[in-house]
């Protein structure tokens, strides 16, 4: 068991030096210049070599690649021999010179943001997904499963702009139900938290839900005729016990599966929630650093929504082990 | 306990005057609507069981002998299967039990063990829970008197290292354990009615007798009523009192033990007889395998089911084609056969094949 994890955590490392060298290198190959763009609208060639200089853009790649691993590890000084260094501590993931701040400060101040959202949709789209996909198997073919099924294919083919914009229309402008959405941390202000929250939350959850009621459905009429089950029920055991106990556990590790990598995505940002709700979130980070061409900071949202995939990845195989004993993780 | 006592009312109110035997089927049917049509998996199925008595179903896959058994623990889903039918189990009829009720039956008064013990068993819990699950869900125990029990239960059904045994998962146990795990789990409320649906097919041949002697034994120590259901006459042979030959969905001979395997009549039970190698045959002596394959259960034959594959089909005059045959009495009282020939030709053709078998005698 230890070795395994020692195995995976080292391969995890490997997988986001690569990932950097990926990053790295695209963003050196996307035409346009990055010490253009922070040069402003009066730009003269000596002002365009400065700033190339100030970004350490005027040394070879390969270079300016071992200085960024080096940022990220012990920290770097941008342009130490100009007369305004700029020091980006580590783990420096980079300083964006368009904004003026540590690329690590922006994820930092966006993170929370998208942490939440992430959470309360995921929590309301696993209980409703799970819920409604069995009361859909036990229901199968008859108008209860028809029309839950039926209300996920469109919960699944609306586009989560449209949801989210005619959410805002009514219940926001129409019926004065809700404030304006303005994020707010949940320790400042818990009850504006809620309030701005919980339309985004829905937005998420109904896209994800959509899917998991078909998972889930798909998961448990499988299990369902599993002999295991019919023991079970040879057993004299209740139909609920039978079906949650012994048909859904067994049909969980996908669902597990799934969970776990559609959380760590939400986590790198849900980038149309976040717009549409003005949240400040990765996602928000994300777009506008796009289109500012703010290539530091989309390096640094890039291996940060990344890593938590990777690691949301071996997460999921170490559940493994725990929702199926035959799985021997070593 | 309330439960217990307005059960106890009911069933004495369901007692008829009519003597019955401990376990009893009056024309038990059960039919699935598919979308081909009708099928009819079990057709006008009755017998009956004395209290501590070994019956065995014989029959090919498709016959109805599962379904029958499935039908007995009240497993089949009452929304895609048609049921009609009585089956009485100690003066409680089964089939108009509410759901609970037979819930509350279910695992305490008749017990099931079924073919493969790997997938019978929930691979993500431990053997002992899963029994444990079994006993609670009848009777209220604390969790250290039920480990216990299982553990005293294990070493009944002869499973070394019992104490270690309970706490491991069905994968990490070998497929006799598995079964002996099965014939534990099915005997821990201390059923009166057992229903062994081919308990030794799936495992080695080596475990096979172990398992049988296991069931045997312990009918014998609870008195249990075991119902078998097979298609290795060596079982039967082994272990039955009582023996339903089943075919197309319905019991075509039905008997004593001694009475099918030494005075079989109808002529699908020759065929199953005429068809097993024995160690009494001579070298070179021929089986007779049945020819062809049993029916569609869609497009059963007009008459008798088996009269396609009869060797003796034609000696009616075309009767087995276009009319079903009934199960009489032959000779006995409780030897039953379903067969349009005439007793004597029956009788006739069986001294025959069976002379022919026993003496081994090479059919040039």
């Amino acid at each position: 068991m230890i070795g395994y994890l020692i195995r995976r955590v080292l391969g995890m490392v490997l997988l986001l030096f690569l990932l950097t060298l990926a990053v790295f290198f695209l963003f050196n190959m996307i035409p346009g210049d990055p010490a253009r763009l922070t040069c402003g609208k009066i730009c003269t060639p000596t002002l365009l070599a400065q700033n190339r200089h100030k970004l350490e853009l005027d040394i070879p790649p390969a270079e300016q690649y071992v200085r960024f691993l080096g940022g990220l590890i012990n920290g770097r000084t941008y342009a130490a021999d100009s007369p305004s260094p700029v020091y980006c501590p580590a783990p420096c993931l980079g300083y964006s010179f368009l904004r003026h701040q540590q690329v690590l400060s922006l994820i930092t101040k966006a993170l929370p943001v998208t942490f939440w959202l992430a959470l309360g949709g995921f929590i309301i789209w696993i209980i409703t997904g799970l819920a409604a996909g069995i009361y859909a198997a036990l229901h199968r073919g008859k108008w209860q499963d028809r029309s839950i099924m039926g209300l996920a294919l469109v919960g699944y083919s609306l586009p989560s702009f449209f949801i989210g914009l005619v959410l805002i229309f009514f219940v926001v402008l129409e019926w004065g139900l809700l404030p304006f959405p303005q994020w707010v941390s949940p320790t400042d202000n818990p009850v504006q938290f809620f309030q701005t929250m919980i339309l985004p939350w829905i937005v998420i959850a109904v896209l994800n839900a959509a899917f998991y009621v078909r998972l889930t459905r798909n998961q448990v009429l499988e299990t369902l005729g599993e002999d295991y089950v019919r023991t079970a029920r040879a057993k004299g055991l209740r139909e609920r016990v039978v079906v949650v106990k012994h048909a859904l556990r067994a049909g969980l590790t996908p669902i597990v599966t799934a969970a776990g990598l559609d959380l760590a995505y939400l986590l790198g940002g849900a980038i149309i929630t976040e717009s549409i709700f003005s949240l400040p979130g990765m996602g928000s980070l994300a777009v506008d650093s796009v289109v500012r061409s703010d290539l530091p900071v989309i390096a640094g949202v890039t291996l940060v929504s990344a890593a938590f995939i990777i690691f949301a990845n071996l997460i999921v195989d170490l559940l493994y082990a725990v929702v199926d004993p035959r799985v021997r993780v070593g | 306990m309330i439960g217990r006592l307005t059960r106890t009312v009911d069933r004495i109110s369901t007692t008829a005057t009519e003597e019955r035997a401990f376990l009893t089927v009056n024309n038990l049917k059960v039919a699935f609507p598919t979308e081909d049509g009708l099928v009819q998996a079990v057709d006008d199925v009755s017998f009956s069981i004395e209290k501590g008595k070994t019956l065995a179903i014989v029959g090919e896959s498709g016959s109805g002998k599962s379904v029958t058994a499935q039908a007995l623990m009240g497993l089949l889903d009452r929304k895609s299967a048609k049921v009609s039918g009585e089956i009485w189990l100690n003066n409680v009829e089964l089939l108009g039990l509410s759901t609970s009720q037979l819930q509350s039956m279910r695992g305490d008064e008749l017990a099931m063990i079924f073919q493969d013990p790997m997938s019978s068993l929930h691979p993500f819990y431990r053997v002992g829970d899963q029994i444990v699950e079994a006993m609670r869900a009848h009777r209220k125990v604390n969790p250290k008197e039920a480990r216990r029990e299982v553990i005293d239960m294990f070493k009944r059904v002869g499973i070394p290292a019992a104490e270690r045994r309970v706490d491991a998962y069905p994968h990490q146990l070998s497929g006799g354990m598995r079964q002996r795990v099965m014939i534990a789990m099915a005997l821990i409320n201390g059923p009166d009615l057992l229903i062994a649906d081919e308990p030794t097919t799936a495992l080695d041949v080596t475990v096979q007798a172990q398992i049988l002697e296991l069931i045997q034994d312990l009918q014998k120590e609870f008195g249990t009523t075991v119902i078998v259901i097979t298609h290795d006459l060596g079982i039967v042979a082994d272990m039955a009192d009582e023996v339903a030959v089943m075919y197309g969905a319905r019991i075509v001979e039905k008997g004593p033990t001694h009475t099918i395997f030494n005075e079989p009549e109808m002529p699908y039970t020759l065929g199953l007889l005429a068809s097993i190698p024995r160690m009494d045959m001579e070298a070179g002596g021929r089986l007779l395998p049945i020819p062809g394959n049993p029916p569609s259960p869609l497009r059963l034959p007009k008459g008798c089911v088996f009269e396609p594959r009869c060797r003796y089909a034609s000696m009616n005059n075309g009767l087995s084609e276009t009319v079903r045959p009934d199960l009489l009495p032959s000779g006995s009282p409780d030897h039953l056969v379903r067969c349009h020939l005439p007793q004597e030709t029956r009788r006739r053709i069986a001294e025959e094949v069976l002379t022919t078998l026993r003496s081994g005698t090479k059919q040039q």
